[in-house]
């Protein structure tokens, strides 16, 4: 046993190395891009073991993943939370299938919108692909259940989940970490029926995945990551908490002057037995839940009606952002704690922005001048350090909804005919889902521009390598279709400005698809070399 | 013991370098620690904080609650106020004294500092003529972090362990400098 300071993520990432994965791969996203980088560092130092690489997006990092699966290997695929939009696909149907090494799925989601375009809570897509989740909530707890969920998927044959949120994911604590496994050795899975879903094939197996429902629960329900403790003596409310919750709990409780039931949720699907067990004792039930309510809503079914609810769908915990130690209180029926002093309340707020020197910055403003000569016009835009064009002093980007979407969004708005239209897009951004809707583009050569700021690096999250390097964009939109001649090349530098503002103008001009590569390095990353 | 910190300044200035050195300080002896930090978006030159809790018992939260910090640690004047409601009564709030003005709106920050002032306990440390001092202007948050062990319950010779294995990858150099600006800003 050693003891490690370690992030969240850092937890789940050694977790899983020590339970003897052979690959790790992902797609960075705040906040779960540590847990790579980490196996990344870790394999770096370890001969090249495991395997750690990112890839294109969330749904070829899990596709890789059941490949290794398929051949008895380890492997764990990370991601934030609306990274498994992406990767649903194959995620849904892994639990149709047979699985062979063990698959866990990382994901970490954010409420409170730290880093990210919306709060969705994976727990939902766990319910619907009816496999098992473990929910930590302290690092140990990261590390420790990494673990334990490579031995269930092997155990009940399925993907299983561990659901970290923001708060844990970018929170240190020291962790006594034990003993590495082994790598598995190459054994491919034996019935390739179970791995082939054909509907006549996948009817069994989804009959499979029902059946095993039953063990899923019987283990969920006594499993030691769902904590019940019965009050004798108080039965005005019970309390759930599920992950992290449970620690604003702990933090609030010794002010109370009783000790109310309570039941802790670490292992989903929902220990129902433990939950009636709870409702039985009470007459009014307290929900702790990070994310939606996801266990308050379930509740309904199992508990009786005459039990009174109080959570986020009452409204007696806020349904928006994070919990805190603090936000917790009034349900449990604590006075607001006050402070030494008061926050002054002039104090102008300090956005993020775009770094000087920044070469989005150039982008903008020759695309800003490009424009000027139009009374109306559209830029989409994408997830990147480029986002934050849509604010001052840059005030140019009008979307930004997911991957990709600024380009399929240009299409649309252009085909439903608004001139001109231009979409603005980072280069990792377009390897992860900006490739196909300008295939679309390019079938029927829209009447867009797609301007791709080419940094050559994931720059939001930290400066990962792109899965390819910058020299071979032209040749890839060349391949898809796009007229070579309308695939220009600037350099965003102020000094360019006018010569950039003119390519972009007569790209803009031309009545049909133009792609125009704003090629400069990322000056963070520069900066590092 | 329960000693809780909050952490605050402006991406780029190192408020995660200094969380990760108290929290591994910490640990060298033998305490909890619990140290929640912001990456992504905010990094970017936006406001940044990071909540550090230290005690000798486990550590439930990672999030501290408003009215219980002993200590703010800012590396940047008008960043020490956004969570003055944190700080508990009798704690003390330590800030560098220069202001970093990427915002067009940036108060008078003779207005800052009297409100600072106004405080029962509080230190300013002028981190930038140290950090000069040590070798490097990118040491200001060492500085800061010398200035504030003088409250920490961490050893400084923890501490310095902690720097020397942070900075390690990045050189002997770094590390020297760094340690120097510790010290500067414990003895300044
Ligand atoms: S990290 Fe790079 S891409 Fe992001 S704002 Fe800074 S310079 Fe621009």
């Amino acid at each position: 046993m050693s003891e490690m300071v370690l992030l969240g993520d850092e937890a789940v990432a050694l977790g899983a190395v020590h339970a003897g994965i052979s690959a790790a791969y992902a797609y960075p996203g705040t906040p779960s891009t540590e847990i790579t980088e980490y196996i990344m560092a870790y394999s770096r130092r370890n001969g090249g073991r495991p395997l750690a690489s990112w890839c294109s997006n969330e749904k070829t990092a899990c596709e890789e993943a059941l490949g290794a699966s398929f051949v008895g290997k380890r492997a764990l695929v990370s991601m934030k939370h609306v990274g498994l939009n992406v990767a649903a696909d194959p995620f849904i149907n892994a639990a149709l299938l047979d699985i062979n090494g063990g698959i866990v799925v990382a994901v970490a989601d954010d409420p409170g919108m730290h880093s990210s375009q919306n709060e969705q809570d994976s727990r939902f897509y766990v319910d619907l692909a009816k496999v098992i989740c473990l929910e930590p909530r302290n690092q140990q707890e990261a590390y420790e259940m990494t673990r334990e969920a490579f031995d269930l998927s092997e155990r009940f044959r399925i993907p299983v989940m561990v659901r970290l949120v923001t708060r844990l994911a970018h929170s240190r604590a020291v962790v006594r970490v034990g003993e590495p496994l082994e790598e598995r050795l190459l054994h491919k899975a034996e019935d390739r029926k179970s791995w082939t879903l054909l509907p006549a094939y996948a009817r069994r197996r989804f009959k499979v995945l029902l059946d095993k429902q039953r063990e899923l629960h019987a283990f969920t329900e006594g499993s030691a990551h769902n904590r019940i403790s019965l009050s004798s003596d108080f039965d005005e409310y019970g309390v759930i908490t599920t992950g992290i919750a449970e620690n604003y709990y702990m933090e609030n409780i010794q002010e109370l002057s009783y000790r109310p039931s309570h039941l802790h949720i670490g292992a989903y699907p929902i220990p129902e037995g433990k939950v009636r067990r709870l409702a039985d004792c009470v007459k009014r039930l307290v929900i702790l839940e990070e994310g939606y309510p996801f266990v308050e809503k379930y509740l309904r079914g199992i508990i009786p009606p005459q039990i009174q609810v109080d959570g986020k769908l009452n409204g007696r915990v806020g349904i928006t952002g994070e919990l805190d130690p603090d936000n917790t209180r009034g349900v449990l029926g604590l006075k607001e704690r006050r402070g030494g002093a008061a926050v002054p309340g002039s104090l102008p707020g300090r956005p993020p922005q775009l770094c000087a020197g920044c070469p989005h910055t150039d982008t903008y403003n020759a695309l800003r001048d490009a424009l000027s000569g139009y009374s109306e016009s559209i830029v989409t835009s994408d997830i990147g350090c480029y986002t934050l064009g849509a604010l001052p002093p840059h005030n140019i980007i009008e979307t930004c909804v997911c991957m990709g979407a600024s380009i399929g969004m240009a299409k649309g708005a252009a085909e439903a005919g608004f001139y001109p239209v231009v979409a603005a897009i980072g280069d990792s951004t377009f390897l992860h889902s900006g490739i196909t809707p300008l295939v679309d583009a390019s079938v029927s050569d829209v009447n867009m521009t797609v301007i791709i700021m080419d940094n050559s690096t994931v720059a939001m999250t930290g400066g990962q390598q792109t899965v390819i390097p910058s020299e071979k964009l032209r040749k890839l939109i060349e391949g898809i279709g796009v007229d070579p001649e309308h695939i220009r090349e600037i350099i965003p530098l102020e000094k360019n400005r006018r010569i950039n503002t003119q390519i972009l103008r007569e790209e803009i001009e031309h009545r049909g698809l133009s792609v125009i590569l704003a090629v400069r390095e990322c000056v963070e990353i520069r900066r590092r070399k | 013991m329960k000693y809780d910190v909050i952490l605050s300044g402006v991406g780029g200035q190192g408020v995660l370098s200094v969380g990760a050195v108290v929290a591994l300080g910490a640990m060298k002896d033998g305490l909890e620690v619990k140290q929640s930090e912001v990456h992504g978006m905010a990094q970017r030159g936006g406001a940044v904080v990071a909540h550090l809790r230290i005690s000798d018992k486990p550590i439930a939260s990672d999030l501290i609650g408003r009215g219980t910090a002993s200590v703010i640690l800012s590396m940047e004047p008008l960043e020490s106020l956004r969570y003055l409601d944190y700080l508990a009564d009798g704690g003390i709030l330590i800030t560098s004294s220069e202001p970093l003005r990427n915002i067009p709106d940036y108060p008078d920050i003779e207005v800052i500092l009297s409100r600072i002032e106004a405080l029962p306990r509080y230190r300013v440390v002028e981190a930038s003529a140290l950090a000069k001092e040590a070798g490097s202007s990118k040491t200001k948050n060492m500085v800061m972090l010398g200035a504030a062990s003088l409250h920490l319950p961490v050893k400084p010779e923890s501490l310095r362990d902690a720097i020397r294995e942070i900075f390690t990858v990045k050189g002997e150099k770094i590390v020297d400098i760094n340690l120097k600006a510790f010290n500067l800003g414990r003895e300044k």
